[in-house]
């Protein structure tokens, strides 16, 4: 990662702090992280509702957390890692512009009309690793409140305070540059290579 | 025999002790594996990639945790002795089973009705936890094999009906093609399990059952070994890395099981286990002493 930079980030962000970063550094995060993922999305951008919480300068995670109630108005995070981002594809954009949102976490690429907002909105989407959900439960300090908890455990939004979160590896700047967007199209090349190389070798039929 | 309430309420506290467990704990294989790749990657995001990987595993074993918050739709896939003396018990056990473990490992809450759209808050709904059955003639034990089937690792899962024309190459093209697109969000290095029948539910089904399988296990068939390991070494020179960040590998292994097929059809299911392959397999006499099988010297 030695061409890289890390950076240690605290909310409220800036356009300034979002401009420093390109994709593949690596930010490790301080201050107020939002879960937010299909549902939130859906009634936000769908449904038009307005959101419960202030966002601004902000990280929304897409994340459904396992949570413990540890007395009547307050919880605890036992698990919470990030949830695949492309099925937030098709409202990302629009749910950046509504909310000012300045930091996506998630797992896996996000698509074009991301990329767009990010560069629209001056914001980035990070990658948290996958299934490293103990590690970032760790991460948290502080479990604030829950909004749309109707909407159920994973889907609530939850609102967490976290110190120095991460590592978060910067998947798409505000630049327009997209980090798994540029490996898929490699991966893709060395595929049609390895599948011209089994040709012959899985001829079971005669 | 009667239906035997004490028997019942015995087995579900070991299956919920053994679901708990699996929720925090890799198989052996799998943390072998995991290993085994962590010291072949040493370029790029992957080394610190597996730096997380190894922490968040010995933090979920010290904190008692489910190793991934997505602790999936509960799946059982058992092989019933015919000469098991508790046959009507296991069904109830295993769902006492799940609703003990959902409040104790805690499991996040996974189970929403279709159609009614709502979460049902317990992981318990129509179908769920997920049985699939088989009898073994003969045998007096009850054998159990768990699955977290998670949101992510589930996403690349398909089935298709190929005509035999377009021949076992055609397989191997959907399923590099699934590896490459959906394969890189299901949290990588993953362990493929492909499932080949004359139809699309038996080839799907026998996908999971590939899961099941410990990795880096064969096929008895030569020619599947053989198909096994050339999928496994195609897809590795694409070298998804871990968490599709990019590396020397792609995944942890591919499994793939067979039925006879029709002569007009050669059908594919793919399945696919993410990194943190929460599979376990435990062995149970008629007295409730166990074996368990993916966990070796754990005591539930
Ligand atoms: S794919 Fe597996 S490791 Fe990744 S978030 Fe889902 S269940 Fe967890």
């Amino acid at each position: 990662m030695s061409d890289f930079h890390t950076f240690e980030f605290t909310t409220p962000l800036t356009d300034e702090d979002i401009k420093k970063v390109h994709i593949g550094d690596v930010i490790y995060l301080t201050g107020d992280v939002v879960t937010g993922r299909d549902d939130v999305h859906h009634r936000v951008v769908k449904d038009n509702r307005e959101v419960p919480v202030d966002l601004a300068g902000k990280a929304i995670f897409h994340a459904g957390p396992i949570m413990k109630k540890i007395s009547d108005d307050k919880f605890k995070v036992v698990s919470v890692g990030p949830t695949t981002s492309m099925r937030m594809e098709s409202a990302e954009a629009e749910f950046l512009a509504k909310t000012g949102v300045k930091i996506i976490i998630g797992k896996g690429g996000m698509g074009p009309k991301t990329t767009q907002g990010c560069i629209d909105n001056c914001a980035v989407h990070t990658i948290f690793p996958g299934g490293c959900a103990v590690v970032a439960a760790e991460e948290v300090v502080d479990v604030e409140g829950v909004e749309w908890a109707d909407l159920g455990m994973p889907e609530a939004m939850w609102k967490l305070k976290v110190k120095g979160f991460g590592p978060l590896i910067v998947s798409i700047d505000s630049y327009g540059g997209n980090l798994i967007e540029d490996n898929k199209v490699l991966f893709n090349q060395r595929k049609e290579k390895a599948l011209e190389e089994l040709k012959g070798k899985l001829d079971f039929l005669h | 025999m009667a239906y035997d309430t004490v028997k019942c309420e015995e087995l579900s506290e070991l299956l919920s002790a053994f679901i708990c467990h699996a929720s925090g704990h890799l198989p052996d294989d799998v943390k072998a594996k995991l290993s085994e790749l962590a010291g072949i990657e040493d370029e790029g995001f992957a080394p610190a990639i597996y730096n997380v990987m190894k922490k968040n595993m010995e933090l979920a074993d010290e904190l008692g945790r489910p190793s991934c918050q997505d602790t999936g739709i509960p799946q059982f896939f058992v092989r019933a002795g015919t000469k098991w003396p508790y046959l009507d018990e296991i069904e109830p056990a295993l769902i006492e089973a799940v609703k003990k473990a959902t409040d104790r490992a805690p499991l996040r809450h996974n189970a929403v009705e279709v159609f009614d759209e709502y979460n049902t808050g317990n992981n318990i709904g129509h179908r769920v936890p997920w049985i699939d059955w088989e009898l073994v003639s003969g045998s007096d034990r009850l054998e159990v094999y768990f699955y977290m089937a998670g949101g992510g690792c589930s996403l690349p899962g398909m089935a298709k009906v190929l005509m035999p024309l377009e021949g076992y190459d055609g397989i191997a093209r959907l399923v590099f093609d699934q590896m490459t697109s959906y394969g890189v969000n299901a949290c990588p290095p993953c362990l493929v399990g492909i499932g080949i029948a004359g139809s699309a539910e038996v080839a799907a089904k026998l996908s999971k059952k590939a899961l099941l399988r410990p990795v880096g296990s064969h096929n008895p068939n030569p020619k599947a070994a053989k198909m096994e390991d050339d999928i496994c070494e195609g897809l590795n020179k694409i070298g998804l890395g871990p968490g599709g960040f990019g590396g020397k590998m792609s995944v942890m292994g591919v499994n793939i099981e067979q039925a006879a097929r029709h002569p007009a059809t050669l059908a594919m299911g793919l399945s696919t286990a993410c990194w943190a392959h929460r599979r376990a397999q435990i062995s149970i006499a008629p007295d409730l002493t166990y074996e368990f099988v993916t966990h070796k010297g754990v005591t539930l």
